[in-house]
């Protein structure tokens, strides 16, 4: 049981869709509200940052509604920050999808287009490898995506440690090459990440995802995993 | 090397918030509630649901928008919707309902602008360009190659276009679309498997990746498009007559060879 319901914002950028987190959030009992007004983001106890579209008018609207600062100051302040999809690849440097457009830069690392003679955008569930201490387990997680983060959180890591004490970690899956599926990063002392970046979509992966949700959100099992353990 | 899975896509017709099925698009028969349903398929391990809406109402359209807003609470898998898109807006409306990609079909053909809109909008991955194709044996598309040729069909399969199938996926794929939902008018609702050699020529000339649809009723069709270059495989009569479970279905493609998500 929990103690009382878990509030989350979500920024509305005007190219997400957003139906399929906030039914993730009503599955979930999490109370969600949409909103515009970037002080509302700063502030909630959550924030996820969804994403589908392109880099170049995604950040012109995050930057035109001010977003960019509550997304800034929220990491800055260790507060939990996630990011899909294109809101992952919105928190690194740049994109090969808009040269010149700066991302937010939480992650020094660029996004880039897919390398290798795959079908693109790769569309569909690819197999996660969790790397040693992420939030993500081993399953299926659902992908749709024609740019990817190829470096490890290692490189960041380095690069990033002196502004800020913790450690970047991530998961992988391969999609012609090897990929980061999610990067992590948990400030010292901390059991779950301020910062998720998800290059999945949690919300369209099933209960891999859900569960996901929920421990990012520090929330229990849900009833149907509950059902699932006793089972075993 | 991939890890990417081969999708089984479950496919609703929706119509005044039920479901319905028939052949060759006529005969229709009501199979039962899309939320009750596409949970059910959620269960059985579908990777994702399509919905067509086949109202030509503007009343049932409307019921449309409440059945995907229902399908999209009931499960946590990617959900698609097609059916009697004609713009950007028609789309958005879907989108927000809580489709997570929409399909075109006869307005892609009549304006083909709508593909690359939608993609800079809502980007490739949201776009399906769907193709309805029948097979003809008279050289009524000159294409100079010989071999098979497939003619677009539009507004469910009435219409005859003169566009080459195979020329048209690929033309859908440069404007913007993501994916191609291909399916086989001769085939549908036949049971007798998918047009592997459509598939084929379809899935080397686009370049994106292609759902097989129209005609499989037995495991080994779910195979043969898959090995036909197709990366998903949709159905929809035989998983709603309970003919063959998704799982079954996949228990199948995994003893012969594919990856897919158990």
């Amino acid at each position: 049981m929990e103690a009382r319901t878990k509030t989350l914002a979500i920024a509305a950028t005007g190219t997400a869709n957003l139906a399929s987190v906030l039914a993730l959030c009503a599955r979930t009992g999490v109370e969600a509200l949409i909103t515009t007004d970037p002080a509302v983001v700063a502030e909630a106890e959550y924030a996820p940052l969804p994403g589908v579209g392109a880099f170049g008018p995604a950040m012109a609207n995050l930057r035109t509604c001010g977003m960019d600062m509550a997304l800034k100051a929220r990491w800055l302040q260790g507060k939990p920050l996630m990011g899909i999809c294109l809101g992952m690849q919105m928190m690194c440097q740049e994109s090969e999808e808009a040269p010149g457009v700066p991302g937010l830069g939480f992650i020094p690392l660029r996004v880039q287009k897919f390398r290798g003679s795959l079908p693109l955008p790769q569309l569909g569930w690819n197999s996660i490898v969790p790397g040693n201490g992420s939030i993500l387990e081993s399953g299926w997680a659902y992908f749709a995506n024609s740019f990817r983060v190829a470096e490890m959180p290692a490189t960041a890591q380095a690069e990033f440690s002196a502004a800020k004490p913790g450690r970047f970690v991530g998961s992988q899956a391969q999609y012609g090459e090897t990929f980061a599926a999610s990067i992590e990063f948990f400030p010292e002392g901390s059991a779950l990440p301020t910062l998720l970046l998800c290059q999945f979509h949690p919300e369209l992966s099933g209960n891999w995802g859900e569960a996901l949700f929920r421990r990012w959100m520090g929330l229990g099992l849900s009833s149907a995993q509950q059902r699932q353990e006793k089972a075993r | 090397m991939s890890g990417l899975a081969k999708r089984i896509i479950p496919c609703l017709d929706i119509l005044g918030g039920r479901v319905v099925k028939g052949v060759n698009f006529k005969n229709l028969v009501d199979s039962g509630d899309p939320a009750e349903l596409a949970r059910r398929y959620e269960a059985e391990g579908a990777d994702e649901i399509a919905l067509l809406d086949i109202s030509a109402t503007l009343e049932d359209r409307k019921t449309a928008l409440e059945t995907v807003r229902r399908v999209r609470l009931a499960v946590s898998i990617p959900l698609s919707v097609g059916g009697g898109i004609r713009t950007v807006d028609d789309g958005e409306r879907l989108l927000n309902a809580g489709a997570d990609r929409v399909s075109v079909n006869s307005a892609a053909v009549r304006n083909p602008e709508i593909l690359s809109l939608l993609a800079e909008r809502f980007g490739v991955q949201c776009v399906i360009a769907a193709i309805d194709a029948k097979s003809v044996t008279a050289p009524q598309i000159a294409d100079g190659k010989g071999g098979r040729v497939w003619e677009v069909m539009i507004d469910a399969g009435k219409t005859a276009t003169g566009l080459d199938a195979v020329a048209w996926a690929s033309a859908c794929a440069n404007r913007g679309a993501g994916e191609i939902l291909l399916t086989s008018i001769d085939r549908d609702g036949t049971g007798t498997g998918y047009d592997c050699a459509l598939l084929e020529a379809v899935a080397k000339a686009a370049g994106i990746p292609v759902i097989a649809s129209g005609g499989a009723s037995r495991p080994e069709h779910f195979l043969e498009g898959l090995i036909a270059g197709a990366q998903a495989v949709l159905a929809a009569g035989v998983f709603h007559r309970h003919e063959r479970t998704i799982e079954e279905i996949k228990g199948y493609l995994k003893k012969n060879g594919m990856e897919v998500r158990l």
